[in-house]
């Protein structure tokens, strides 16, 4: 049985659905029963989540969550946005504008803050042909620029945000979630240049971050979200204005301490993230690449795609 | 609704009815769990009682990642724990543990599953100025407090305000006694330290002999205003007494330990709750002693309507319209137990008006 996707309602039903919290999105492995009455909220989630499945009647839902306004005085004067994981929000308020960040990144905690059973990366994940790249990073080095790049270019998106890696049946495998792409700042007008065609929405100014915009994933990418992925090349990835593309070979052990820096919760799995990690680096090759230009920088990866 | 309807403390009481279980009820056991801080705890009786197999395909990563958490905590505590036995070994002072530290520590069988953010200890408090003089030197430093809050838990309390290792950011509470010091009831701290026994497997550190261990536990909810962890030290309390009050001396024996400490009124409490809410069988012959001691008025069986809703996990599922009322008339009833009323006033008077003070800031 085919479950609905989010475009198969308009914009009254599925407010309707949001309002009454009936609503279970399939994001990746999870499945995040959502209730919200903002239209600041499913305005931005209507078309960034148009080709996610959802389920009107489950029974059960991994995260129970809701985007509302916060109470207060405030209410009246400047209203907020509030994110609430199962009734309690671990945040405080945002701007009403902001409710579909709120949201984005209540669901980042929420899959970091309780997924330890899978080693989280701060890595965004794309594949084409089947090679499947991950590229850790720290904020700002340009990680999920070169992610939306790669993947209004026809590379399947896995993730922006979270590598999510476990064993399955014995097989170090990567898993998709296929959310929004975050594009934070200048990124946004890049990609709107980069790539006309593809949609970007949920903008919000001034935000701890800048400006954040989500970028909408590739349908394609949505309906294969359960194809799990085996890991082959490891890239670090930095954008430095005016530098010629250069791929460059790293070692293993700088690459781990990399990885390392950048898990979410190495410090939980403990022995459990330090073998996969050895496994992880034992099975993939390691780059380092420095990147200014987007285009130059689709056309290495898509080599990488080719001769692997 | 009554409390035996909640699927988690139906669970509880019997893991067993996991059998019954549909999606819904794991959906619902599974929030409730987690807001209780219980999901690893459940996670371990579904293993016990051979009920993992249960557990429907999508809920069951929610086990493994909380059993993964766990075993990571255990390995932070125990860390924690040998280097407090390190820094205390130097100084000639036994260590001794209390609650969830305790139980890790002495294997118990109420660690298993336990999460707990903090560790606590027992000093006795002529000692105090050397610990903290030691603490400080090791890396341990009080958490910015202002000068009224170190005046509030040096004259008042029964502990030192609470410590944070500047490396680890671990947290460190040091008790010199159960119960504050303006508090009406007076447990003996002297016979505690006396009483308290060597661990095995780690030399110099000490718990609380089964009897006072059990009472600090009791002392610690029903006296504890904030009961967010309020179900999951019921838990411990009614896990505690199954381990330990194996026979009817071993009840006598508890009842003597709580006359001694004037601890009778709490364990009156800890009793009813644990049979009411957990499904504890005591005795007869233990409630009716008890009842002669404590000589329960209305008033004391008035406190059902409040202690039923407080020591529910504040979950939507299990919150009815008095749930938030009955926390606030918690809250203040611990204060009051806490401090007489001269003291108390301005104290939660200075409490509102700097919480108005900080909401102002984080309007800025």
């Amino acid at each position: 049985m085919s479950l609905p996707q989010i475009k198969q309602f308009d914009y009254s039903e599925l407010a309707l659905h949001l309002n009454t919290g009936v609503l279970t999105l399939k994001v990746g492995p999870f499945l995040v029963r959502l209730q919200s009455s903002l239209e600041q909220f499913i305005r931005p989630f209507q078309l960034l989540y148009q080709d996610h499945c959802v389920c009107l009647q489950s029974e059960y839902a991994d995260f129970h969550m809701s985007i509302g306004r916060a109470g207060g005085v405030r209410r009246w004067l400047k209203p907020q946005a509030l994110f609430y994981f199962d009734g309690r929000s671990p945040f405080k308020p945002l701007p009403l504008a902001h409710a579909y960040a709120a949201f984005e990144w209540g669901l980042n905690w929420c899959i970091s803050a309780h997924a330890n059973h899978f080693l989280i990366v701060h890595a965004a994940v794309v594949e084409k042909n089947g090679v499947v790249i991950i590229l850790p990073a720290t904020t700002g080095s340009g990680k999920s620029t070169l992610c939306a790049g790669l993947v209004s270019r026809g590379w399947r998106l896995f993730s922006d945000e979270h590598a999510m890696m476990r064993y399955a049946s014995d097989e170090l495998r990567l898993y998709p979630l296929a959310r929004p792409i975050s594009l934070k700042n200048r990124s946004i007008e890049v990609m709107q240049t980069f790539s006309p065609d593809v949609l970007i929405d949920g903008d919000a100014v001034d935000t701890v971050k800048g400006r954040v915009a989500h970028m909408r994933p590739p349908s394609e990418s949505v309906s294969r979200a359960s194809e799990l992925g085996k890991p082959q090349f490891i890239i670090q990835p930095r954008y430095q204005q005016g530098v010629s593309t250069q791929l460059q070979s790293t070692g293993r052990a700088e690459m781990m301490r990399h990885l390392v820096s950048q898990c979410f919760n190495y410090n939980i799995q403990g022995r459990l993230g330090f073998d996969l990690l050895v496994d992880l680096l034992d099975q993939s090759s390691c780059y380092q690449f420095i990147y200014s230009d987007l285009d130059d920088a689709v056309k290495v990866f898509d080599r990488l795609a080719l001769d692997a | 609704m009554t409390v035996q309807h909640h699927v988690l403390i139906r669970f509880l009481i019997d893991p067993a009815c996991a059998e019954t279980f549909v999606l819904s009820d794991w959906d619902l056991l599974i929030r409730q769990a987690r807001r209780a801080n219980l999901l690893p705890r459940v996670g371990v009786m579904l293993a016990e009682h051979g009920c993992r197999s249960l557990i429907p395909e999508p809920a069951r990563w929610h086990f493994e990642a909380s059993e993964i958490g766990f075993v990571s905590h255990v390995r932070a505590m125990r860390r924690e724990i040998s280097c407090l036995q390190e820094v205390f070994t130097q100084t000639g002072l036994p260590l001794i543990l209390l609650k969830g530290g305790a139980y890790l520590a002495a294997d118990l069988h109420v660690a298993q599953g336990r999460m707990f953010s903090d560790i606590d200890i027992l000093v006795a408090k002529e000692k105090l100025p050397a610990v903290e003089e030691m603490l400080i030197f090791n890396g341990w430093r009080t958490i910015k407090l202002d000068e009224y809050d170190q005046r509030y838990y040096r004259q008042w309390m029964h502990e030192l305000p609470p410590f944070e290792h500047y490396k680890r950011r671990t947290q460190l509470d040091v008790h010199h006694t159960l119960l504050p010091e303006t508090s009406r009831l007076k447990p003996d701290p002297s016979v505690l330290l006396n009483h308290a026994i060597d661990v095995q497997g780690w030399s110099n550190v000490k718990v609380l002999s089964p009897n006072e261990m059990i009472l600090h536990s009791i002392t610690h909810l029903f006296h504890e205003g904030e009961l967010d962890n309020g179900l999951r030290d019921l838990v411990d309390i009614r896990d505690l007494l199954v381990l330990y009050m194996d026979s009817d001396d071993a009840w006598n024996a508890l009842l003597e330990c709580a006359v001694h400490h004037q601890l009778c009124l709490p364990l009156y409490y800890a009793l009813r709750y644990c049979q009411s809410i957990l499904g504890l069988g005591v005795p007869d012959e233990v409630v009716v002693k008890l009842n002669t001691l404590v000589r329960p008025t209305g008033l004391l069986k008035s406190m059902d309507s409040l202690f039923m809703r407080g020591l529910l996990p504040n979950h939507t599922s299990m919150n009815d319209r008095g749930s938030a009322f009955a926390r606030w008339l918690l809250y203040v009833r611990a204060h009051y137990l806490r401090m007489p009323l001269y003291l108390l006033v301005p104290h939660l008077l200075r409490k509102a008006l700097r919480k108005r003070d900080e909401a102002k800031d984080d309007v800025v």
